[in-house]
């Protein structure tokens, strides 16, 4: 495989020779919690049909970029980024951008799984009934497309009517992940997906991201650096809202270009 | 070692003489409660008949029953329900999603707190001076209104309590789906503690439902069946307060079976506000 599509300098954009289309592209992106800077001057690509995973110590800022990417800070007021965030020919930091649109786009799963207070079967259809209007008969289907790329089919198939909150924590955050997919976004942000889970449901859902990396755009914030080593193509190293190290993930966890990565990944530091 | 065998010996008397405080407090609470109910069972059960569904309030010295206050009471309350809940409801919705820290979610707060512990003739005063002077007749609707206006800053307390205990991390997971905020709310945060707020209107409607004083000088009383909310309605609160107040025995029978129809409904509302809460309360 060839993993040189992106150069490991710091806060690298692609080389010219880049085979590998950029499906969003940060650039001189600054973040600003009040008046703590959260992120400082930001460059990087997330490449289309790859994994990509933010790694770094606590606080260093890599939640926080996952969270401009589908623009989840503007909840906040007081939280505002300012910079370039380039979606589709678009940049998402635009005034007039429509959030409800975007967010349907690039979809979203969370560290601590979130099933609606609904059934199985209703927590998958959710977000598909905010853009679609399919038949019940297209709508059944969809629900178990969802679910079996989830890997979560043959175990929730005969209980669709049962509230989603009766899972288990691993078996909720695939639920979760199936009501992602199931909206069919171009993007998956997922933020520490498989912190609050124990090893076998790890797994599975590391097998599921390598899956769905088939189709689509995947970027991961994870704690675990052996999870960024195992699922990602592309890994940027983060600390204190700096872009220390970005490249492909071989590259970066066997020959790292800078220090402070090598220091952080070998467990020197962080 | 002995000091320390001191300060245990020392240490389970306190215990057990703080036991025995607490436990003589609690009894001396419950006995006027059960004071309460035993007198309320013993006349109330004597005076229950099936006349009292049937017959209208007597004139003094004859026999009759409760049906025209049962009725006013139930429909007023009914009527208040339906007025304070959507609005309840709607600010509770307001103050917990929209307005959490601003300015006027703050003076809202502040005002139904006053609202909450008002004494209840003032809401009736209010009413008056507003509605029944306004139409210069006494009104089933002037009641409600008075009612409403208790139940209101319940709803709308446990309605916003609610929703604060909605982890944020649920809210940003169906937003993060492209949902609009309405829908978040309606489909989502509100149906994760729709127990909550059901009880909390279910004991909103226990609380009015006992209110004599808004309806004294709202909804006054009546001798007759009357469905005519626009005109003064029976009912039950206010139907005691005069009853129980006669020197005529029959009036006095009455008002014991009234009170005790009362607290039986009132009993009921919060028997079912418990079952519905513990069915669907959020693990």
């Amino acid at each position: 495989m060839n993993f040189e599509t992106i150069a490991s300098r710091p806060e690298a954009a692609p080389r010219s020779s880049t085979q590998q289309t950029a499906k969003i592209s940060v650039r001189h992106l600054d973040f600003f919690y009040g008046k703590f800077q959260g992120l400082k001057n930001i460059n990087l690509e997330v490449a289309e049909r790859r994994v990509t995973a933010f790694i770094g110590p606590s606080g260093c800022g890599k939640s926080t970029l996952l969270r401009t990417l589908n623009r989840m800070y503007s909840l906040y007021p007081g939280q505002r980024a300012v910079g370039e965030i380039m979606f589709n020919g678009r940049n998402i930091l635009d005034a007039g951008v429509d959030l409800n649109t975007l967010r349907a786009k690039v979809g979203m799963v969370f560290q601590k799984p979130t099933p609606f207070p609904m059934s199985i079967y209703d927590n998958i259809a959710f977000g598909v009934r905010l853009y679609e209007n399919l038949s019940a008969r297209a709508m059944d289907e969809r629900v178990e497309w969802a679910l079996v790329k989830a890997a979560m089919w043959e175990e929730a198939k005969n209980k669709l009517k049962q509230s989603g909150m009766a899972l288990s924590g691993g078996q909720q955050q695939r639920l979760c992940i199936a009501r992602a997919v199931a909206v069919k976004p171009e993007v998956l942000l997922l933020d520490e997906p498989t912190s609050a889970l124990d090893p076998i449901s790890t797994a599975k859902i590391e097998e599921l991201i390598s899956e769905l990396k088939t189709e689509y755009t995947i970027a991961i914030v994870t704690h675990n650096m052996q999870q960024a080593a195992r699922v990602s193509d592309y890994t940027a190293y983060m600390y204190l809202g700096e872009l220390i190290e970005f490249g492909a993930t071989d590259e970066l966890f066997l020959k790292p270009s800078r220090k402070e990565t090598e220091d952080y990944i070998t467990g020197r530091f962080g | 070692m002995a000091e320390s065998s001191i300060l245990y010996r020392r240490r389970v008397w306190l215990n057990r003489w703080n036991l025995a405080m607490s436990l003589l407090t609690m009894a001396f609470g419950m006995l006027f409660l059960l004071w309460i109910l035993a007198a309320l069972f013993v006349r109330g059960f004597s005076a229950l008949s099936p006349t009292l569904f049937t017959q209208m309030t007597p004139p003094p010295g004859s026999d009759g029953g409760l049906a025209n206050a049962i009725f006013g009471s139930f429909v007023m309350v009914a009527a208040a329900t339906f007025i304070s809940t959507p609005i309840g409801i709607l600010a509770g919705i307001y103050l917990a999603e929209f307005g959490k820290n601003t300015i006027l979610a703050s003076v809202t707060r502040f005002i139904n707190d006053i609202l909450l512990s008002a004494p209840s003739i003032v809401i009736g005063l209010f009413i008056y001076t507003v509605v029944v002077a306004r139409m210069q007749h006494f009104s089933g609707w002037a009641g409600s209104f008075a009612l409403a206006l208790l139940a209101v800053p319940v709803v709308v307390r446990t309605t916003e309590n609610m929703l604060r205990l909605v982890p944020n991390s649920l809210r940003e997971a169906a937003i993060a789906m492209g949902a609009p905020m309405w829908k978040v709310i309606l489909m989502v945060t509100l149906k994760a503690v729709r127990a909550g707020v059901v009880t909390g209107v279910l004991l909103a409607v226990a609380r009015i439902s006992g209110e004599t004083a808004p309806l004294l000088f709202t909804a006054l009383n009546n001798q007759f069946w009357s469905a005519d909310m626009n005109a003064p309605m029976a009912n039950l609160p206010v139907v005691i307060f005069q009853f129980a107040m006669s020197p005529f025995e029959e009036w006095q029978h009455l008002a014991w079976a009234g009170s005790l129809l009362i607290t039986l409904a009132v009993l009921a509302l919060n028997v079912m506000a418990r079952i519905f809460f513990r069915q669907s309360a959020p693990k």
